[in-house]
C-alpha cells in the first residue's frame, strides 16, 4: 500500500504564508472606526469595590464607552468579567474603548475606585488550613461530589506498604509556568450591519469559547442596559450562538494558554454597547502577570517497594494552586490522579488530589494539564528508589513498566504497550549498554514470559 | 502633526507621525504592512525587526521623526520579482515557522546576519539571531533553515563569478 503522507515530508500548510508575513493574526485585522480598549486592574489582591466612579474617564473627549459590573450581561463560568468583589491583583474591574491608546489610557487614569481591601492567601497549603481567609464564600477547596480532593483507590495500598521491603518517600514542588507566546493577548469585535457581531479570535478551542462568549453576552431583549446601548438600533440582541460570528484558527504561540477566553467578553460587551469595533490588545506586562498559566504544585509520594525493585504500594497526596477562579484547574487535577502511577503497574495505589482556591491570578491549561508536573515527580522518585536499592535507574523502569494486559489504577486494561521496546531504542540510541536480560525483555503479557 | 518621508520595500510614503510615534507603529497602524508584529513593545523580543538603512533595528524602540528620509525593508519587502528569498525558502522547507509569529523578525535578522558573515557556524547563528525569540521551535530548525539558506546563497554567489 503507497501512503500519500507517511513517510514523506510535507510542508506546513500555513508555511507560506508565515514566510512572506501574509500571515493574518488578530492584531493584525483592522477595520475602519476602530477604537481601542485599556482596562483598571486591581491593586489588591482581595477586596471589596465599595464605589466607582466612571464620570471622569467618560466626560474626556475621544472616550465612546466605559464599562463596569454592571454593564456584564453574565459572568464567565464562576468568574466575573469585570469584577466588584476582588479575589487577585490585577483582576479588572473597568474598561474603555476610546479613539486612540493614549486616550484610552488617560481615561483609565480618570476612574475613581475605592477598594476595601481584605485578608488574602497566597499559599495553598494555608488556604487549606481551617480558619484560613477564604479566597471565595464556598470556600478554598473545590468539591468532586461530596470529597474535597479528586480520590483515585486501586488495591489495598496499607496491605501494600506492610509487604513492603522498603518504603521511600519523596516531596516535590513544580512551580507555576508561564507560556509566554510572542503573540500577546488580542481580540476584535465588530459589529456587522447584518446585526451579527463578529469577534476575531486567538482561541485554541473555538467552539468551546464561542460557547462560553455566547454565555456572557446572552441578554434578553427587553435588558433595560441593551434597550439603551447603541447595538440596539442593529437587532435584537445575543441570544444564541449564530449571533456570533466567531473568526480564528491562527494564533501567534498558544501551549495551553489561550484555552479560555481571557481577551474576547470585554471587547465584545464594549462593541454592543457602543456600536464600534473594539480592539483590545493587551500589553506584554499584561500577558505574564494576569492571562492564565500552568498552576504550581507540591506533590508527595509514598512508595512500597520489595527489595527486587517492584514497587507494590503508592499513596500520593497533590496540590494544586488554582488562583483564584476555577477554570481548567479542577480537570488538571483529574488527569494528574489518573497518571500518577506513570507508566509503570503498581497494584495498591491511593491518591488526593487537591485543586487550592488562592488570591493569585488564575492558572488554567498548559501542556499535558497535570500530568507534566506529575512526571516530573514520578520520575525524579523513581531515580531515589533506584538510588536507595543500589539498583541501576534504567532497570528499575524496566522492572516495573507497564506489560500488556497489566491494569491501571483507574481499571483500564492496556494494549499496545510498547514502553519496554521504546527504552530499548532510546539506550541504543543514546549509546548507553544495558545488560542482555533487559535488552531480551519485551512488554508481551505477564502470562506469556 | 509632523510628517516623514520613507521608502518602505521600495515603495514611498508621505506620514504624520506624534513625536512618541515608533517605527513599528508606523508601519502597522499608518501604512497596513503587519509583518513586523507587536511582542513586547520594549525592544526585548524581536518580532519587530526591520531593516532600517540596511541596518537590523527593533521598530518598536525606534522613534519614527527620527528614520525621515530613511529606507525600510520588512518581511514583505524580501522577496524579489515573485520569487522567495533563499531564506523564506529555507525558513519553509525546513520548519523553521510554527505558529510564524516571530518569522518576519527572525528572517530580517537573519537576513542581517547573512549579509555580513555569509558562512556562519551554528554558534555565529544563535549570537547572531540572540535578540530574537522563539517560543515554538526550541531554534534548532531555524539554525537548520538560515544554515541552509547561506550555503543556497554562496553556491548562487559563486555561480555568478565563475
Amino acid at each position: 500500500m503507497a501512503f500519500k503522507t507517511v513517510g514523506h515530508r510535507e510542508k506546513r500548510y500555513d508555511g507560506l504564508a508565515h514566510v512572506t508575513g501574509e500571515t493574518r493574526y488578530v492584531d493584525d485585522i483592522f477595520v475602519p472606526g476602530i477604537l481601542v480598549t485599556k482596562v483598571l486592574r486591581s491593586s489588591v489582591a482581595k477586596g471589596q469595590v465599595r464605589n466607582i466612579d466612571i464620570s471622569g474617564a467618560e466626560r474626556l473627549p475621544g472616550v465612546v464607552g466605559v464599562i463596569t459590573n454592571e454593564d456584564v450581561p453574565n459572568m464567565h463560568q464562576d468568574q466575573p468579567v469585570l469584577a466588584s468583589s476582588i479575589r487577585y491583583k490585577g483582576e479588572p474591574i473597568a474598561a474603555v474603548a476610546a479613539v486612540d491608546e493614549d486616550t484610552a489610557l488617560e481615561a483609565i487614569s480618570k476612574i475613581k475606585v475605592d477598594i476595601e481591601e481584605e485578608e488574602a492567601v497566597f499559599d495553598p497549603l494555608e488556604a487549606m488550613k481551617a480558619g484560613a481567609p477564604k479566597v471565595r464564600p464556598e470556600g478554598n477547596l473545590y468539591m468532586y461530589g461530596e470529597y474535597p480532593f479528586r480520590k483515585v483507590v486501586f488495591g489495598d495500598v496499607g496491605a501494600g506498604l506492610k509487604e513492603a521491603d522498603y518504603v521511600i518517600e519523596g516531596e516535590y514542588f513544580h512551580p507555576a509556568l508561564e507560556h509566554a507566546p510572542i503573540e500577546p493577548w488580542a481580540s476584535l469585535a465588530v459589529p456587522e450591519a447584518d446585526g451579527r457581531l463578529t469577534v476575531y479570535t486567538m482561541a485554541q478551542s473555538l467552539h468551546l469559547t464561542l460557547g462560553w462568549l455566547a454565555d456572557v453576552l446572552h441578554m434578553e431583549p427587553d435588558d433595560i442596559r441593551f434597550i439603551k446601548w447603541a447595538w440596539r438600533t442593529r437587532q435584537s440582541g445575543i441570544t444564541s450562538l449564530s449571533d456570533i460570528k466567531y473568526i480564528g484558527g491562527i494564533n501567534g504561540g498558544a501551549f495551553g494558554g489561550k484555552l479560555d477566553i481571557q481577551a474576547d467578553h470585554i471587547p465584545a460587551i464594549l462593541a454592543l454597547k457602543t456600536g464600534r469595533p473594539v480592539k483590545w490588545r493587551w500589553t506584554r506586562e499584561e500577558d505574564l502577570l494576569y492571562s492564565i498559566y500552568r498552576g504550581a504544585w507540591h506533590i508527595k509520594i509514598k512508595d512500597g517497594v520489595k527489595k527486587d525493585g517492584r514497587i507494590v504500594a503508592r499513596q500520593v497526596r497533590s496540590i494544586r494552586d488554582a488562583g483564584a477562579y476555577t477554570l481548567f484547574n479542577p480537570y488538571a487535577v483529574e488527569k494528574h490522579c489518573f497518571l500518577a502511577t506513570g507508566p509503570y503497574f503498581i497494584p495498591n495505589v491511593y491518591v488526593e488530589g487537591y485543586c487550592v482556591y488562592t488570591n493569585k491570578t488564575p492558572a488554567c491549561a498548559m501542556r499535558g494539564f497535570g500530568i507534566t508536573p506529575s512526571t516530573f515527580a514520578i520520575e525524579v522518585q523513581m531515580n531515589k528508589i533506584a538510588r536507595e536499592l543500589g539498583i541501576d535507574p534504567w532497570e528499575l523502569r524496566f522492572i516495573n513498566a507497564y506489560h500488556n494486559g497489566d491494569q491501571t489504577a483507574t481499571r483500564h486494561v492496556l494494549d499496545s504497550v510498547y514502553l519496554i521496546e521504546a527504552m530499548q531504542a532510546l539506550a541504543k540510541k543514546a549509546g548507553v549498554k544495558l545488560p542482555d536480560k533487559l535488552m531480551a525483555m519485551t512488554s508481551a503479557e505477564r502470562s506469556k514470559q | 502633526m509632523p510628517t516623514l518621508k520613507l521608502k518602505v520595500n521600495g515603495y514611498d510614503y508621505k506620514v504624520e507621525a506624534e513625536p512618541t510615534t515608533t517605527l513599528l507603529e508606523v508601519l502597522r497602524n499608518k501604512l497596513l504592512i503587519t509583518g513586523p508584529k507587536v511582542g513586547c513593545n520594549t525592544g526585548d523580543c524581536g518580532a519587530c525587526s526591520v531593516l532600517l538603512n540596511g541596518r537590523l533595528v527593533k521598530s518598536c524602540i525606534t522613534n519614527a521623526l527620527a528614520t525621515d528620509g530613511s529606507e525600510v525593508v520588512t518581511v514583505e519587502g524580501l522577496a524579489e520579482s515573485g520569487e522567495l528569498h533563499p531564506l523564506q525558502k529555507a525558513f519553509y522547507e525546513h520548519y523553521g515557522a510554527q505558529c510564524g509569529f516571530c518569522t518576519p523578525g527572525m528572517l530580517m535578522a537573519a537576513k542581517a546576519l547573512l549579509e555580513e558573515n555569509p558562512a556562519p557556524t551554528r554558534e555565529e547563528i544563535k549570537e547572531g539571531l540572540s535578540g530574537n525569540l522563539c517560543r515554538c521551535t526550541g531554534y534548532v530548525k531555524i539554525i537548520d533553515a538560515v544554515m541552509a539558506a547561506a550555503q543556497e546563497m554562496r553556491e548562487k554567489t559563486e555561480k555568478e563569478q565563475s
